[in-house]
């Protein structure tokens, strides 16, 4: 990233933050506070596990529940992220390879203070029905949470994993770490949808990076739709072998005075590779989006493209979209379009004259534009993603 | 039913309607000849409310009420309904989250439409006006009109682009419709009165009305002469006299 364009996010003062309160025991998921189950049902994640494989739940620093429906036995594993390194030794080679310690303060902050996360590991050949489910949530405000988690989908699996991150109703501040280490090895498929809700005073510093082998396939849906005082992420894929795929769509809707900075690099170093970057961002209020993809072509045959379109609700807000293609060969193929603009007047009045008034016209084009069914994700996970838009536009 | 009197319309400062009357009574068609950007597409959005089209004198009437200054959906739900020539594309927003706002939980009016227009269902899960051929965009307005079955339709150029199969398909149900209602139909081929039974026909002409009489004469007269013929017409004060020779 850009370092002038970098120093531009808020910045938030990593000492003033709460640490170590410890204030959970384990317990299973039902007996949790019913505010805890709503927010959680917010981000995807349902308490009752019901069209869940597994779940893995973390309050503040402690791993609360990790389980797997019987019927999965055997075909995964779902626990806790420093359980899981004693439980295999071959786990600290894949624990900080794709993202180093240093990058930045953040990446120091949570190698350094270090609040568990999950292992999530698909077994080679297993193909899973129901999506996992994970949630990070944070209970106390100011509070610091910083979690490392690990995904190896094996060869030939096919798996789909919701992450929530959100805060209790009470937390108004504090900071989110989390480095999230992803392989898609040889022949398999993961998707991963990530949703976020967050508060006005909160930040959140998601870094995130996949390695996608021959003929695998890494597909991303993010979703944030809170309010977030910042929040910067920048999740790279590598595409390294030959046929490999990834795939980031990102629904966002940015209000308030939130600082976004969202972006996407995919780098195609697998013969025939493929990335796309598909992104729509709605700005209001006195919000600020940055959306950013990079498409690296390093490979003959590799292909790659970056869609993002902005909309523009208010006249203090702004939306900069930044796509950029490297092409490093002869017969990469990379392409983009970016698109901003407001809602037009022609089509508000093209509703009113089918019986919507003003407001109910601007609605309806506003849950257009998130519309989920561009992402061409499985009819059951397009209906969830449907399911946390629809309920978190209502609910702000 | 509607009542448009000595209407004067302005849009980016240039004046498109000029001192236009025209009545529409209840149970009849009427339907609109002129040369492009006579005014035509203009007189419908006037009516319906669009923003773009500022009102700087005259009247307009809706059942017996001055819609003049009305909103566009008050309009609407006062018995109004449009098709429109050429809709924006809206991402997103899917053909049938409209004609579910019609048409509630009553099912059984689509399937018949969906039927009688050859329309697939998928149809209706497209965006609207999204990669639409010239053809679906005109089937889907009508499905629209015909969910919405309003007392007054405004109908502009439901012609335009549409294969003969179509035409015919279109054509046939429009009559049906509009054999029950009130409308205005704006054509400039003239190729969709062959399937219609309509009443009456005005020639538009630099934003006014040049001549009204009966349809076919007209249309007939304009395929003969052009509407260079309906300029002069309009020019040398024959209004009245034409209006004589087209209603014979």
């Amino acid at each position: 990233m850009n370092v002038s364009q970098e120093d531009k996010v808020p910045a938030p003062n990593i000492r003033e933050f709460i640490r170590g309160v410890k204030r959970w025991t384990p317990c299973p998921l039902t007996s949790l506070p019913s505010d805890v189950t709503e927010r959680s049902l917010q981000v995807g994640v349902r308490l009752d596990e019901e069209n869940r494989s597994g779940t893995y739940f973390q309050i503040d620093d402690v791993p609360i529940f990790h389980g797997i429906k019987r019927i999965f036995g055997g075909k995964l594993e779902i626990i806790g992220m420093r359980q899981a390194l004693q439980r295999h030794e071959w786990l600290k080679d894949y624990f900080w390879r794709l993202t180093d310690r240093g990058a930045d303060e953040f990446t120091e902050l949570a190698d350094k203070d270090w609040d568990d996360g999950y292992f999530v590991r698909i077994l080679e050949g297993q193909k899973l029905t129901f999506p996992l489910q994970a949630c990070l949530f944070i209970s106390t405000d100011k509070f610091n949470q910083n979690v490392h988690n690990v995904i190896v989908a094996e060869s030939g699996s096919d798996a789909q994993i919701i992450t929530g991150c959100t805060i209790h109703p009470s937390v108004s501040r504090g900071l989110h770490v989390g480095i999230t280490e992803i392989y898609v090895k040889r022949g398999a498929k993961l998707t991963f949808t990530m949703v976020h809700n967050w508060a006005s005073e909160f930040d959140a510093r998601p870094r995130t990076a996949i390695l996608v082998e021959e003929g695998a396939t890494f597909v991303s849906n993010y979703v944030c739709l809170s309010p977030v005082r910042s929040l910067q992420m920048y999740p790279v894929a590598y595409c390294i072998g030959e046929g490999a795929k990834a795939r980031f769509n990102s629904i966002l809707y940015v209000r308030d005075g939130s600082y976004i900075d969202v972006g996407t690099k995919i780098v195609l170093d697998g013969k025939g590779s493929r990335g796309e970057i598909v992104s729509r961002a709605i700005a209001t209020d006195s919000a600020q989006a940055y959306l950013r993809g990079l498409l690296v072509g390093r490979s003959d045959d590799s292909k790659g493209h970056i869609e993002c379109r902005g909309l523009l609700l208010s006249d203090r807000a702004s939306i900069h979209a930044i796509p950029r293609l490297d092409a490093e060969v002869r017969g990469v193929e990379l392409t983009h379009e970016a698109a901003i603009g407001k809602i037009a007047k022609e089509q508000i009045e093209y509703l009113m004259a089918r019986g919507f008034s003003e407001e109910e016209a601007e609605a309806l084009l506003v849950r257009g534009f998130m519309d989920v069914s561009i992402f061409g994700l499985p009819a059951t996970l397009n209906e969830e993603i449907r399911r946390i838009v629809e309920s978190a536009s209502r609910a702000h | 039913m509607l009542r448009v009197e000595d209407l004067t319309v302005e849009t980016t400062g240039k004046t498109i309607i000029k001192d236009l009357t025209l009545e529409v009574p209840k149970g009849e068609t009427h339907v609109l000849f002129g040369p492009n950007g006579s005014g035509k597409s203009t007189l419908i959005k006037t009516i319906l409310g669009f923003s773009n089209y500022k009102v700087v004198k005259g009247r307009i009437y809706f059942k017996e009420k001055d819609i003049t200054d009305m909103p566009i959906n008050e309009r609407v739900k006062l018995g109004m309904g449009v098709v429109f020539q050429s809709p924006p594309a809206l991402r997103g927003v899917k053909l049938k989250d409209i004609l579910n706002s019609f048409l509630g939980q009553s099912r059984d009016g689509l399937e018949n439409l969906i039927r009688a227009l050859s329309l697939k269902h998928e149809f209706l899960d497209r965006d609207l006006n999204v990669d639409f051929s010239g053809g679906e965009v005109k089937l889907s307005e009508m499905l629209q009109l015909f969910a919405q079955r309003p007392d007054f339709a405004l109908i502009d150029e439901p012609d335009s682009g549409v294969d003969v199969e179509n035409l015919e398909r279109i054509g046939k149900v429009l009559n049906n419709y509009l054999a029950e209602s009130t409308g205005i139909l704006i054509t400039h081929t003239g190729y969709i009165l062959r399937y219609l039974n309509v009443s009456k026909g005005h020639v538009i002409i630099n934003g006014t009305i040049a001549c009204s009489g009966n349809p076919l004469s007209i249309l007939t007269q304009i395929l003969h002469e052009g509407y260079g013929w309906c300029e002069k017409c309009l020019l040398m004060g024959k209004r009245e006299l034409h209006e004589r020779i087209a209603g014979r």
